[in-house]
């Protein structure tokens, strides 16, 4: 794992418990009250006219749609070797709780991944200090 | 909100020398360069100018390079729409006398890389949220709204594939543009292409082969506005802003609220028209930044030419031609002439190409054009997104 091709995130103070929770293999999501989750983490609600700075972090059930997706076929690192080549997949995940992130989604074949389809979230150790969320169809 | 509208001109308007591979100009020469042009095709000298404002470059930067000192400067750099909303902020400092000679530049070495900062902070927003899944550059992810739209709507590939073709009917007719035949070998794939060709080219990222992405270059281009009082003093027939607006809907293509409708396009659109008092009925040409086969499509739905979802089968309606040829619906003799330099697709792209899309906006209302010279064409639009629909720019352009 020590030589992961891929870009690593690196955490801002703001961020931290979100990558925290991720390495635990748990997706907490940023959340306001009354207006709910939200993503990406920022200390504040950003729901148009909220603005609200009181933020709470809850637990999401991984369990979301493909929003929207692409197939790509670049050589990107991680998918750039002969183990882990491209043809991989690029989505926007909507989770259950109503927020969207993008993700890869790991499928056999890229060419059957639908718009709307069922997926769950998978934690990818990608190094030891690194999860990233990533998506598997239901 | 009319004040702005026929008050400031563009009076010069051109690209570098060359466009395509130059490896021997840095970012900054590619500026300085395309600022020497167009303020030649004005007939104005670099020391009248009092304004400047560019993108991919800071200012001052760009100032002291030229060794100018501007009294007026904007460094707004939001993507290739950026020029559209220079020209729109030039205006405004125009009237409010802040400066009297605006220049607009662009410079990118976007192929060779000569000076080309790349890359943002891993701690960003992109950085943590959409770097890590693999984003491979701008097809990766201005692919990413398409499927959602194809989805909600039924546009297909098929439908795309139309526009490459006809974008490229218009690059054939201009000596300029990198993929038209004046420049390009067919062995190499330059000159005409069917929709076909499109669907059978490499695939570089679902839903996007090789012939629905832009051409990758090097380049720059440069505008000079002046009030209208002074319009008439150079060299050239005036071209008048009637309208302009901007937008910053989001940032990250994961964010956009609705991966269907751009946000930006409708906001910066709505305010064009406004200023302009005009409506898409009026428009007689329009550029419309292509980084892709799809972005256009979007632009004609969200800047209201056609209803939202119906972008697909208006692009891919042909007829057929006095000598039995394929006449597409935004290429040449088409009834909405589109794109008419070839487009990012197939004439250029440096990364920010709006600048170019207003170049050939002037020209084609100078009726400057030659053999693709659309015919009383008197008002024009020139349009275009910044980051992956994140940004926008509009611009209505007239010649009386």
């Amino acid at each position: 794992m020590a030589d992961y091709a891929g870009r690593l995130p690196v955490a801002t103070p703001e961020s931290q418990p979100y990558w925290d929770g991720l390495k635990e293999h748990k997706l907490m999501l940023p959340t306001c009250d009354p207006c709910g989750p939200f993503f990406y983490p920022r200390p504040f609600c950003p729901e148009p006219g909220c603005f609200s700075w009181d933020i709470d972090w809850t637990q999401a059930s991984g369990k979301g749609k493909v929003h929207t997706f692409v197939i790509s076929h670049q050589p990107i690192p991680p998918y750039n070797s002969e183990d882990n080549p491209p043809p991989y997949v690029i989505a926007v995940i909507e989770l259950e709780e109503g927020p969207r992130m993008m993700s890869n989604l790991i499928i056999d074949d890229p060419y059957q991944t639908k718009v709307d389809m069922d997926v769950e979230i998978v934690f990818d150790d990608v190094t030891d200090e690194v999860t990233l969320p990533k998506f598997k169809p239901v | 909100m009319d004040q702005i509208r026929h008050k400031v001109a563009i009076v010069g308007a051109a690209e570098t020398d060359d466009l395509g591979q130059l490896p021997h100009m840095s970012r900054l020469a590619l500026h300085a360069q395309s600022a020497r042009n167009a303020l030649d095709d004005a007939g104005i000298s670099l020391g009248d100018v009092d304004g400047l404002l560019c993108a991919g470059a800071i200012p001052n930067e760009v100032a002291e390079y030229l060794g100018i000192q501007p009294r007026y400067i904007d460094g707004t750099s939001v993507g290739g729409c950026s020029f559209m909303i220079h020209v729109r902020h030039a205006v405004a400092a125009i009237m409010a006398g802040y400066c009297d000679v605006a220049l607009v530049t662009h410079g990118e070495s976007g192929r060779s890389g000569v000076d080309a900062p790349r890359g943002g902070s891993a701690s960003s927003p992109g950085g943590q949220y959409e770097a890590p899944f693999a984003i491979g550059g701008a097809p990766t992810t201005f692919s990413i709204p398409v499927l959602r739209h194809f989805h909600e709507y039924g546009t297909t590939k098929e439908h795309l594939a139309h526009i490459a073709a006809a974008t490229r009917a218009w690059a054939n007719l201009n000596p300029m543009a990198m993929m038209g035949s004046h420049r390009r070998a067919p062995e190499r794939g330059g000159g005409p292409i069917t929709p076909q060709d499109v669907l059978n080219s490499r695939m570089i990222c679902y839903p996007f082969n090789l012939l629905d992405c832009c051409v990758v270059a090097d380049g720059g281009g440069a505008l000079v506005l002046v009030s209208e009082e002074r319009a008439k003093d150079y060299a050239k027939d005036p071209v008048y802003v009637l309208g302009a607006g901007e937008a910053a809907a989001h940032w990250m293509v994961s964010q956009m609220r609705d991966h269907t409708t751009a946000d930006g396009y409708r906001i910066a659109g709505e305010a064009a028209y406004k200023s302009a008092g005009l409506g898409p009925q009026d428009i007689d040409h329009c550029m419309f930044y292509d980084a892709f086969t799809f972005t256009p499509l979007m632009a004609a739905e969200d800047l209201g030419f056609v209803p939202k979802g119906e972008g697909g089968p208006f692009f891919a309606e042909t007829r057929t031609g006095p000598d039995g040829e394929v006449i597409y619906k935004s290429g040449p003799g088409g009834d909405f002439p589109m794109n008419t330099n070839g487009g990012g697709l197939s004439y250029c792209h440096t990364g920010m190409y709006g600048m170019f899309a207003i170049i050939e906006s002037v020209r084609q209302l100078r009726g400057e054009c030659g053999d693709r010279q659309v015919p009383d064409v008197n008002v024009s639009m020139a349009h275009g997104p910044g980051g992956m629909f994140a940004s926008a720019g509009t611009l209505i352009l007239a010649n009386a």
